[in-house]
């Protein structure tokens, strides 16, 4: 257990650095540099909030698709097999499996439920934009 | 401070000898944007001439660093904007190719122009509001004068381009695929179904997609100058190349190029009054579903150049947090994506 600040605090003080002195104190190439910083930071702030819940939904997603798996313990295998999975099923959508049919309706609604996972975390004014 | 003082003293000589006048001062020098690759500076020139008269010249230098990587050579990109401004397309005026004295680098000059290149100004900025209603059309316009430029007549034959026996559709499908399985560090479905949907495309289209011509090959909101009036310039050329006239009607459409703007048109314009004021140009006929299919195209080449700027942050050729971040930006294409081939 570390102490608190927790790792979403931390940032937040970053964030707030960034946006109300640094952005407002700099000029030019820098400070276009520090307000993509501070978007950076929001960026890794929403990840840290979804990810438990993105990655468990993206393995049911896939197990809905590919068939089920049993789930590694802990989240480097996690990420590791769902990379795995993920290029199972690129290979499938490559060779014509997903062109159309069950399967295609089977992979798009899955595919825009993972993409928009990514944009809840990268952009979420992106999705009803 | 001391470096651009001698990089505006050189400049001075550079444009003595080049116009063979008795003096010239230069004034304001700054360096506007700065990447690994390309500099962009700009400046004022007075020249005084023989016969005693001033001309105030405002240039802009664009410089290289020294074997920096690139799609098309300066000469060549100088020839091609000597070739769209001789055919009336607002582009950039070339004035001289720079040599070793300006930079280790290829470096040219251009006049320059006043305006505003920013998009989110354009779209929200009342002062622009008949640049909005103005520009669909004179981007329409100015389309139709680049693509009736004869490449092989102005010296650029040599840009480039597919193979005569392939269709540019087909060829820019298969480069974009191969840049993607190069740099792509995880798997990408939502690109996968995309590829799938261009490749069943590029077969049925095989003739249709026949014709090519020269293509501005960035041509978006975000890469022109404009004022209160509208249109002014259409900049950066470095990415033209031989192909579909249609390529250049579909990426404007992009949705990453509205920057949040409700039209298709870079935000500003509707398709219909932009295809027909390309058409009254003389730009030939607007084939809409051969548009959608660069639309979509054009989609994907974002997305993977979002992933390639990413990578030269990974390789560790960059450190810009801009770069890294960038790769994130894949995913909105891969959700219009999802919405445009469903």
């Amino acid at each position: 257990m570390h102490d608190r600040p927790t790792a979403d605090e931390l940032l937040r003080a970053v964030e707030l650095l960034l946006d109300d002195q640094l952005v407002p104190a700099l000029d030019g190439a820098a400070k276009y540099n520090a307000r993509v910083a501070a978007n950076v930071i929001r960026t890794v702030r929403r990840e840290l909030q979804h990810e438990g819940r993105q990655l468990d939904a993206e393995w049911r997603g896939l197990d809905l698709v590919l068939g089920a798996e049993a789930r590694p313990p802990g989240a480097t295998p996690m990420r590791q097999k769902l990379h795995e999975r993920n290029e199972e099923l690129s290979e499938r959508i490559r060779s014509g499996d997903a062109d159309e049919g069950r399967f295609r309706e089977l992979v798009l609604a899955h595919v825009r439920d993972t993409i928009h996972a990514k944009l809840e975390v990268s952009n979420p004014g992106w999705i009803d934009g | 401070m001391a470096a651009d003082d001698e990089l505006a003293s050189r400049v001075g000589s550079f444009i003595t000898s080049k116009t063979g006048a008795s003096a010239v001062a230069i004034s304001g020098l700054r360096r506007l944007t700065g990447g690994a690759s390309r500099e962009t500076w700009s400046l004022d020139s007075t020249i005084t001439h023989a016969d005693g008269h001033d001309e105030t010249l405002p240039l802009i230098l664009q410089r290289d660093v020294r074997g920096a990587p690139k799609e098309l050579s300066r000469p060549m990109e100088f020839a091609l904007m000597r070739a769209a401004f001789d055919a009336g397309v607002p582009a950039p005026e070339p004035m001289w190719m720079g040599d070793e004295t300006i930079g280790a680098g290829e470096s040219f000059f251009v006049r320059c122009v006043e305006g505003e290149t920013l998009p989110r100004r354009l779209l929200r900025e009342e002062v622009y509001a008949k640049a909005r209603d103005a520009m669909p059309a004179q981007l329409g316009k100015a389309l139709a004068q680049i693509h009736r430029i004869d490449p092989a007549k102005q010296g650029l034959a040599a840009l480039p381009g597919p193979p005569a026996s392939v269709p540019p559709a087909e060829y820019e499908v298969r480069r974009y695929e191969q840049i993607f399985r190069m740099i792509a560090s995880e798997p990408h479905p939502a690109f996968e179904l995309a590829f799938r949907w261009l490749a069943a495309r590029v077969a049925s289209q095989r003739n249709a997609s026949r014709q090519r011509t020269l293509v501005h090959g960035d041509f978006r909101i975000g890469n022109v100058l404009f004022g209160a009036e509208g249109l002014r310039l259409v900049l950066d050329w470095e990415l033209a190349h031989l192909g579909d006239p249609m390529e250049d009607l579909g990426f404007i459409c992009v949705r990453s190029w509205r920057f949040g703007g409700p039209k298709p048109v870079g935000g500003i314009g509707e398709r219909e009054p932009f295809f027909a004021a390309y058409e009254a140009a003389g730009g030939g006929k607007v084939d809409p579903e051969r548009v959608h299919f660069w639309e979509v195209f054009g989609n994907l080449r974002w997305g993977i150049i979002c992933l390639s700027q990413a990578r030269t942050y990974l390789d560790g050729v960059s450190s810009s947090v801009e770069l890294a971040s960038i790769g994130r930006r894949a995913a909105e294409t891969e959700w219009e994506l999802l919405s445009l081939i469903d």
